[in-house]
This record gives C-alpha cells, structure tokens and sequence, in this order.
C-alpha cells in the first residue's frame, strides 16, 4: 500500500500541467468553468489538439490510438484537467461507441470508425432510450426488418443529447420480436444523413437545448453497419453501459467546483461578513468536501484493484451513485451563494442577444444553467435507483 | 499509488481473521464481555505469542518494524469479531506514546513487556470539561522537591482497571486550553492518590474515571519533555484515531453481512424480505457506507507513513467524521433491517451497534471532526 507519486509521475503531472497551460483555448476553457455546454466549434477544435498529442482517448487500448497510461497516469491527468477546466473529449464517441467498435467491430469496421472519432471527423449521438423504454431499456421497439444488404428502421429515439450536432447515431434496434425481449436486439451504426430521420429539438428546464427526438421512418441502413452478430446486441450495449460508468464520479470536476466555492465565499456577504465565515454554509461546503475525498479514494481503490487484475462486478455503480450526488449538492450550493442572484436567467441565445453586461457578479453566469442540466445526473447512465437495483442483485445477492 | 497488501500483510490478515473465526463468536464474545476484566488475558498471551502486540513498535525499541498499514490490517480484521482485548489503549495508545515520546530507561522498562503481553497500559487524556479537546486540560503536575505531584479528573479511560500503568496528561504551565505547558506521566496503577471509578461501557467493555489527589510520581515518570507533549499526544491520537476507523469498517462489514444474510432468511408476505425493493436499496446505502468508509481507511493508514503534518491532520479529521457518520447510519440500520430480532441483547446486530455507535464517539464524535477539518483548512 503506497500514496505516493513516483519521480515519473511527477514529471508527467508537469507535463499534463504545461500542456494544458499553453494549449487549452481560453474560450474553451471559460465555457467549461462556468459549467456551460461547449460549443460545437469549440469542442471540436480541442478535441483535434487533444488528439494531435495523443491524448484524446486515454482508456483505449495502445494499439487503436489509447496513451498507454498507466492507472496512477490516468489519475493525474484527470485530476489536471479538472483543476484547469479544461473538457475531456465528448463520450458519445471516445468512451460509449469506440470501445464497443474495437471489442467487437469487425477490421473493416475498426480501420474506418476508430481513426474518424480520434480525429473527430464524426460527431457521435446514443440512439438507446425511446418514449416507453427509458430505465426498463430491453423493451425498446424501434424495429430494424432485413432487406437484402439492408435492414429498413422504423421507430423513435428519445432524449438523444446533441442529436442536433451529430453525423453519427449508435442505436439499438429489434430485430426479432418473436423471442425474449433481450434476446431479439441488435447494434447498428447509422449515418445521421439518411433520408427518413427527422431530429426534433427537445428544450430542457434549463431553456437550452441539449436533447431530441429522433424519429426514423423506413431507413434504410447497411447490414456492414451492424456491429456483431444480429440478436446480440444486448451484450454490446451492456459492454456500453459497464463503460459508461467510467469517470463517471467526476472527481475532478467536482474538486474544482469546490475551488469556485471558495472564491465565491470570499466575495459574496453574509451577515455584513464574508460568506466564506458563515458557519451554516460552511459547513455544507466541508461537509461536500470531505464526501468527494471518500469518493475519491474509493475510485482510486477501484482503480488499483482493477490493475491488479481483480474483476470488479456492481462497484463502479456506487461511484456513479455519489458521484452524481456530489456534483448536484455542489451545483445546488453554487446556485445557493449567489443569494437573489441565483434567480436572474435567460437562455444563451437570448443572452447573447444583449449588449448589456450579466446582471449581478460575473461568476452568476453560469451556476443555474449547470444546476438545471445536472438534475439529469441522477437520472441518466441508468438512474441511481436502476444502480441501486444493480449492487443490490449484482454485489448483496438479494 | 497502490491499495493492494503485500503477501506479507495478506498472511497477517489471514491469521487475525482465524483468530476472530476460532475465538469469537457471537456466543464467545457475550460470555466474554460478561466476565471481570471483560477480555481473555490467554487471548492477549496468544496475540503476543503470534507478534501482533510488537508488530506496530519500530525495531530500534524492540517491535517488529511495522507500519499504520499492518495496525489498519489487525483492527479491521479484529473489528469484525468486535474484539474486546486492548489493542487500541496498550499498544496504539500507550505503547505508542512511549515509544515516540520515552527515553531509553522508559523504552526499556516498557515496550518489551508490552510487546510480550505482560503489562497493560492506558491513556487518561479527556477530562469532564474537555469533551473532545486534547489541549484542554486542568490536571495539575506541580514540581515538588525531585517529582511531582498530580491533581484533577480524568474521563472514561478505556481499560483503566487492567491497566497495570496509565499515562496521564497534566498541566505543568500556562492555562487550561493552551497547547504548551502539557505533559505527561506514567503512572502505576497502585499509586497512593490514585482512586478509580470503575464501571461498563455500552460496547462491552471497561473504562474507568480516574482521581488524583495529590499524587506523588517521581521525575522519572515524565514523558517527553516538560510542557511539549501536545503535538506528540496529537501524533498518537491521530494513529489512534486511524485504528478506530479501521476497527469501524471491519465492524460495517460484518454486520452488513449479518443483515445481509438475515434478509435472505427472514420471510414475510410469502418472500424473503430481501426481495422487498424498499430494503434492499437501504442494504445499497450501507453497503456504500461501508465501501468509501474502507476507502478512507486505508487513505488514512498511508496517509500515516507520510511526512506532511497538516496533511496527515486533515486527512485523520476528514476520515473520522465520515466514518463516524457511516458507522452510525450502519449501525442504526442494522437494527432496524432485523425488526424485533435487532433489539435482543441475545442476536450479535445489536452489539455491532452499540460498539459503532462508541466508535463515532470516541477520540472526537463527527460534528468535532468535522469543526477539526474546516478550521484546518
């Protein structure tokens, strides 16, 4: 049992530290503080300098394009670019569809899709959830009906984050109806350009729009873009979910949110003092503070058991579980220490449209849009109840 | 950085987990509990005969050079049993303290029989005002001719009544609150002056409040320095306080298994109670309890090994007020997930209980380590 950083690992915090100095875009940068979405533009101008120094994809095997970092590598790195603001790349590519390609794509699959999200050529989207199947995902009945070289989808996808930004569309289809509910899905990757799908925008409680319908109506998709073998889709969305709960705690993020808090304290009056001495909201702060250091240790703990080769079963379900918490208690707590300047909100776009400047502090753009969006936290990646469902069947055997 | 035992520590552990397995037992354990002294002194033979009392003592006075690591180990493993021997108040605390703080004659005169299981130490730290603050201290220690002689109150001394010699914190300078001017002294258990109220404590076993009245110790049964003791009861205090934490989280385990089981046996409407949604995501909330409380457990024991002071001060802090909150919520649930059977003295949940809920007490409750982290920040 050991603590401590290596020589090397020094060095390569240095590293990390240095490279995101001189090359994270201030724009970038500023969007991801304050807790606002990156635009497209934006997110995918980083992505490209993060790939250019091989950086986008630190979970991939070496051989696709990973970093070869080690567990303690990884640590660093994350903790660095939480401390810096500074965006991993999107998940719908690099961590959800690009594992599943290359465990289960066949070579053609892999030499085409996996250097394209490296490079960001294609923007991803997760055709998973529909109107009557969100937690209960196996019912879904989107269905995909062969046709020669092809199969025809009819069907609808819902809450689809960044549909509206997407070349591409991972989705689970049926493509037997005659059998148990998982036995009868498959995994197709479809281009977002085909003639039949209609994206309708969703907006959200925070007034933006992040989420969509996506509607598909007699299109017509390559059977070369099924992913395995047909029926099995189950198991490599599965794959998918297990991996979706990697880095889901959010522990560096959530570090520097508790940075942002102390800043603000320090500014923002309480009782004709300084928020930062007022002993209730403190308390909250440290409360939050010394849960995100057990949600830490507990992912590290995780980390070191799998790199000693030890297979975790429901584990990463209790990181996904205080993970969101965390990040929801400290968006909350943000929006809180703004007192009545919590209330002031407009959309970006109508936001944008202005010449004056944002009412109250500068810091007060931003927390509310992150709070409302965070809401999803517990609910996506399979809700924090379908987890507790999971440890309690997967772990206590109940 | 690396959570993973040594091969070494993987057999230490085995063997206190088969010690546990062989000598405590639900029924072993109350019988135990229930006779004079409240432990088995042939259990303590056998914990210095397998090395256990010397493992934490550093070779130069005569241990066998282990680390906060393997303390974390044995506690944990011995939480699971709720063992009753005292571990914690000889050798973490007492041994401990003369250890860091002894010279030579004292070392001598006292860690090796500590470490061969022939003498029993405790610490008297806490008195009735001081609640939970190691600086807060009115026993007196007022030099007289070659000595000195000792007057005041000490609180619930854990072991105090087999404790052949207790180690005493006084005030030789400055006033009541302040850091400097603390000493300590050992003192033997028959020393005239010396009266104890003996009594139960909740988790089994036996603590004592002790009086001085005018106490007459030689200069020979100062501690450390004259008035410096506080950073070197802090320093034995934090270890303490890190092989309470682990002694919690083998005390979670086990009862979260025990209730665990107790769900899948018990049925009620045609079903185990198990199947019943409801409890099983309360046994989801304790067994995460459980998980992050063993991960600042173990941050803690490494933590130990590290030279930063403020670090090691916040982190001991951070990981007493999250595991005392744990290890009451466990506890209190533990109860509650049996029904009519959690309230017997009979069945085993209701002594995990009562032995988590003195944990979070002891050595500073959550609220104070809570108050300890943010004015370390």
């Amino acid at each position: 049992m050991d603590l401590s950083f290596s020589k090397e690992d020094l060095a390569f915090r240095d590293e990390v530290r240095e490279f995101l100095a001189t090359s994270l875009p201030d724009d970038v940068k500023e969007r991801f503080d304050r807790g606002l979405h990156a635009t497209k533009e934006g997110q995918v101008r980083w992505q490209k300098i993060l790939n250019e120094k091989g950086w986008l994809a630190p979970n991939w095997p070496k051989e696709y394009g990973g970093t070869g970092w080690t567990v303690t590598q990884k640590y660093i790195a994350a903790h660095e670019f939480g401390h810096a603001s500074a965006p991993i790349a999107l998940p719908f590519g690099v961590s959800m569809v690009g594992p599943v390609i290359y465990t289960f794509g066949n070579q053609e699959q892999k030499d085409y899709y996996l250097p394209r999200i490296l490079n960001s050529d294609d923007w991803w989207c997760q055709g998973y959830s529909e109107p009557g199947s969100g937690s209960d995902l196996a019912s879904l009945q989107t269905k995909a009906v062969r046709d020669g070289d092809d199969y025809i989808v009819n069907g609808q996808k819902i809450w689809t984050t960044f549909a509206q930004n997407a070349d591409m569309i991972f989705c689970l289809v049926r493509t037997d109806s005659s059998v148990k509910q998982q036995e009868g899905i498959s995994f197709l990757l479809i281009d977002m350009k085909t003639p039949g799908i209609t994206v309708k925008p969703i907006i959200g409680l925070d007034k933006e729009h992040s989420l969509n319908e996506v509607f598909f109506e007699d299109v017509r998709v390559p059977v070369k873009n099924r992913i395995g073998e047909e029926n099995k889709g189950w198991t490599y969305a599965k794959f998918l979910l297990g991996n979706e709960r990697n880095g889901i705690a959010r522990v560096a993020r959530s570090k520097r949110q508790v940075e942002r808090l102390h800043v603000i304290a320090k500014t923002e009056r309480s009782g004709g003092r300084p928020l930062a001495e007022d002993p209730d909201f403190m308390n909250k702060l440290n409360r939050i503070e010394v849960d995100l250091m057990a949600l830490e240790y507990t992912e590290l703990r995780y980390l070191s058991m799998m790199s000693h080769g030890k297979n975790l079963s429901a584990e990463p379900s209790v990181l996904k579980i205080k993970g969101t918490e965390i990040q929801q208690r400290l968006t909350s707590l943000l929006v809180e220490s703004l007192g009545m300047y919590g209330a002031p909100y407009e959309a970006e776009q109508n936001y944008e449209g202005r010449n004056e400047a944002q009412v109250g502090p500068d810091y007060g753009f931003g927390p509310m849009a992150e709070h409302l969006y965070l809401r999803a936290a517990t609910i996506y990646g399979g809700s924090n109840e379908i987890q507790r469902n999971i440890i309690s069947k997967m772990v206590l055997g109940l | 950085m690396d959570f993973e035992l040594s091969d070494e520590q993987n057999l230490l552990k085995d063997s206190v987990e088969r010690f546990v397995k062989d000598n405590y037992s639900a029924e072993a354990r109350a019988k135990l509990s229930e006779t004079e002294t409240g432990f088995s002194r042939n259990h303590w033979k056998k914990m210095a005969e397998l090395g256990w009392l010397g493992l934490p003592f550093s070779e130069e006075v005569g241990g066998f050079g282990g680390t906060a690591v393997e303390t974390m180990i044995m506690m944990e493993s011995m939480g699971r049993g709720l063992v009753l021997e005292p571990f914690l108040t000889t050798v973490v605390m007492g041994g401990g303290l003369v250890a860091e703080a002894g010279n030579d004659t004292q070392i001598e005169a006292i860690i090796p029989a500590v470490i061969e299981g022939e003498l029993m130490l405790a610490f008297a730290y806490a008195e009735p005002q001081s609640r939970f603050d190691l600086n807060d201290v009115e026993t007196t220690a007022k030099k007289s001719g070659d000595g000195y002689v000792l007057n005041g109150h000490k609180s619930v001394v854990y072991h105090a009544t087999t404790a052949d010699k207790i180690i005493v914190s006084a005030r030789t300078g400055g006033s009541s609150r302040d850091e400097d001017g603390i000493s300590l002294f050992i003192v033997d258990n028959n020393t005239a002056g010396l009266s104890r109220r003996d009594y139960r404590t909740i988790d089994g076993q036996r603590a004592a409040d002790v009086t001085l009245d005018n106490v007459k110790v030689g200069s020979d049964a100062l501690l450390g320095s004259e008035g410096k003791a506080y950073p070197v009861i802090e320093k034995i205090v934090d270890r303490a306080i890190a092989a309470l934490c682990a002694e919690a989280v083998g005390a979670m385990q086990a009862a979260i298994e025990i209730t665990n089981g107790y769900l899948k046996e018990r049925k009620q409407f045609g079903a185990p109670i198990g199947k019943f949604q409801v409890l099983q995501h309360r046994m989801v909330d304790m067994y995460m309890e459980a998980e992050q409380s063993k991960s600042m457990s173990d941050m803690v024991a490494m933590k130990l090994g590290l030279d930063d002071v403020q670090d090691r001060r916040r982190s001991v802090a951070a990981a007493k007020a999250k595991i005392g909150q744990g290890a009451k919520f466990v506890g209190e649930q533990a109860v509650q997930l049996h029904g009519g059977m959690g309230m017997t003295d009979e069945y085993s949940i209701g002594h995990y209980f009562k032995r988590l809920m003195t944990i979070e007490m002891l050595l500073g409750n959550t609220d104070y380590h809570f108050k300890r982290y943010a004015a370390l920040a």
